[in-house]
């Protein structure tokens, strides 16, 4: 094997919710330029890992190492962090009262203190390799969901982040739109992003992931590269998963 | 003519610093804080349980004395009091924006404040704004209540012309209609104002 740098590594996480015990002992590797697709069914705790790697939950025990750094909220900047740890959501959250381009450059400029000539630059170079060049000055409530989900990426990328975190960014699209959301997301993976995607899109995961990771009730089951998982996996549990998504 | 510039200026004077001592008791409200919490809880229901004549009157005896004119208590008096229904606004409207437009701010890298200045509370702020042009319109009849200070508002000149010329009667209607007028004046520019920034909206 390869020696590349870990870019997420996250040892015996633990979290709860009151007396819900939600990700129990998770480990996991993310190496630099890896993709790596979290599977699972509905409550397993996929978001709350997701979540728990740029802080906007708060673990209970374990370690999570970004980028080499060992993350405690009490001794780090976690809006530093948040910065280099991009999230694309479910129902992309973009902000209704700004433009496409608003959007985008909102935090270059409000958090990295970017001129705004040049963010708007960026912004709008951003915009056209996700193929909304000619959207700046609309509105999101006048975009598709797989137009909105793309800003949403392009709003994340505009701060450069080292890694990128997807939780279901198809899921909330109609079938029609989901296509050009995953090429977008294929772009990104080509280029040599770092990323981590809860996805039940088996063809992106077959065609883009390095490796597939199967959850279960708060723990790892299974890892593998997508032919392993897919077509030889070792556990009856993923197989039962898998049968009940293909 | 003067009594009527009196009476917006009253008006908008309060209802300005109400908003500004509102949203302050809503984030008193928003906050993780018990004691906040408490502090705004207390002040809401002290305003909202006691008539606003009362209020008005205690800054009136409560203030006068230290020289302070019968404008600044009653503007003081109706700006307290419109600050607890404008802190309600406040809060409801804040709450009602998405969980989710803070986490992507925070997401993104942006502190909590910010992330609420920049994201939330502009949102909020337009959902509040009917709310808002509504407590004006509340706060307008209600500066009438200064005339028992004997503030020289619109009421006050209404009922003293009324009793020097024996004419109560049409003074009170001339002065009815005078609030109607600017009622209704108002109520068109904020149904404007919607409109305009409604552009965004998802
Ligand atoms: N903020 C929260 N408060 C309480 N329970 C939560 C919270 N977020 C998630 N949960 C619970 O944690 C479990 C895992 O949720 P989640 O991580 O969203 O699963 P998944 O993304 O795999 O569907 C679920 O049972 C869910 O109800
Ligand atoms: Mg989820």
């Amino acid at each position: 094997m390869e020696q590349r740098k870990v870019m997420i590594n996250v040892n015996n996480l633990n979290k709860s919710f009151g007396e819900l015990h939600v990700l129990k002992d998770v480990n996991l590797e993310v190496h630099e330029q890896d993709v790596v697709v979290l599977i699972g069914a509905s409550g397993s705790g996929k978001s709350t890992l997701l979540r728990c790697l740029n802080y906007l939950e708060y673990k209970e025990s374990g370690t999570i190492t970004i980028d080499g750094k060992v993350i405690e909220p009490d001794q780090t900047d976690l809006n530093k962090v948040r910065q280099e740890v991009g999230m694309v959501f479910q129902h992309f959250n973009l902000f209704p009262h700004k433009t496409v381009l608003e959007n985008v450059i909102e935090a270059p400029v409000m958090v990295k203190k970017i001129p705004k000539e040049e963010a708007i630059e960026e912004g709008r170079a951003l915009l056209k390799k996700v193929g909304l060049a000619d959207k700046e000055h609309v509105y999101p409530s006048k975009l598709s969901g797989g137009q909105k989900q793309r800003v949403a990426i392009a709003r994340s990328l505009a701060m450069k982040p080292k890694i990128m975190l997807f939780d279901e960014p198809t899921s909330a699209l109609d079938p029609e739109l989901v296509g050009e959301v995953l090429s977008t997301m294929k772009d990104l993976a080509r280029e040599g992003m770092t990323m981590l995607v809860v996805t039940h899109e088996m063809g992106f995961a077959r065609e883009a992931a390095d490796t597939v990771v199967y959850m279960h009730d708060g723990k790892i089951v299974e890892k593998g590269t997508p032919s392993d998982i897919f077509s030889q996996p070792k556990h009856q549990r993923t197989k039962d998963f898998l049968g009940t998504i293909l | 003519m003067k009594g009527l510039l009196l009476t917006l200026q009253i008006t908008v004077v309060s209802v300005l610093i109400g908003t500004v001592v509102g949203l302050l008791f809503a984030f008193f409200k928003l906050s993780n804080s018990k004691i906040l919490n408490w502090i705004a809880n207390v002040y809401i229901a002290i305003i909202r349980g006691t008539p606003l004549i009362v209020q008005i009157f205690f800054f009136y005896f409560g203030l006068a004395e230290l020289g302070i004119s019968s404008y600044w208590c009653a503007t003081l008096g109706l700006a307290l009091h419109n600050s607890a229904y404008i802190a309600e606004i406040f809060r409801g409207s804040i709450q009602s924006i998405n969980k989710g437009q803070l986490e992507a701010g925070r997401s993104l890298g942006m502190s909590t404040a910010l992330a609420m200045r920049r994201i939330v509370l502009p949102q909020a702020f337009r959902r509040a704004l009917p709310p808002l042009g509504n407590q004006f319109i509340i706060g307008l009849k209600d500066s009438s209540l200064a005339a028992f200070i004997s503030s020289s508002e619109l009421f006050n000149v209404a009922t003293t012309q009324g009793s020097r010329t024996f004419e109560e009667m049409t003074y009170l209607l001339i002065v009815a209609i005078y609030y109607l007028v600017l009622v209704l004046l108002f109520t068109l520019l904020v149904n404007k104002l919607e409109r305009k920034i409604a552009g965004g909206d998802e």
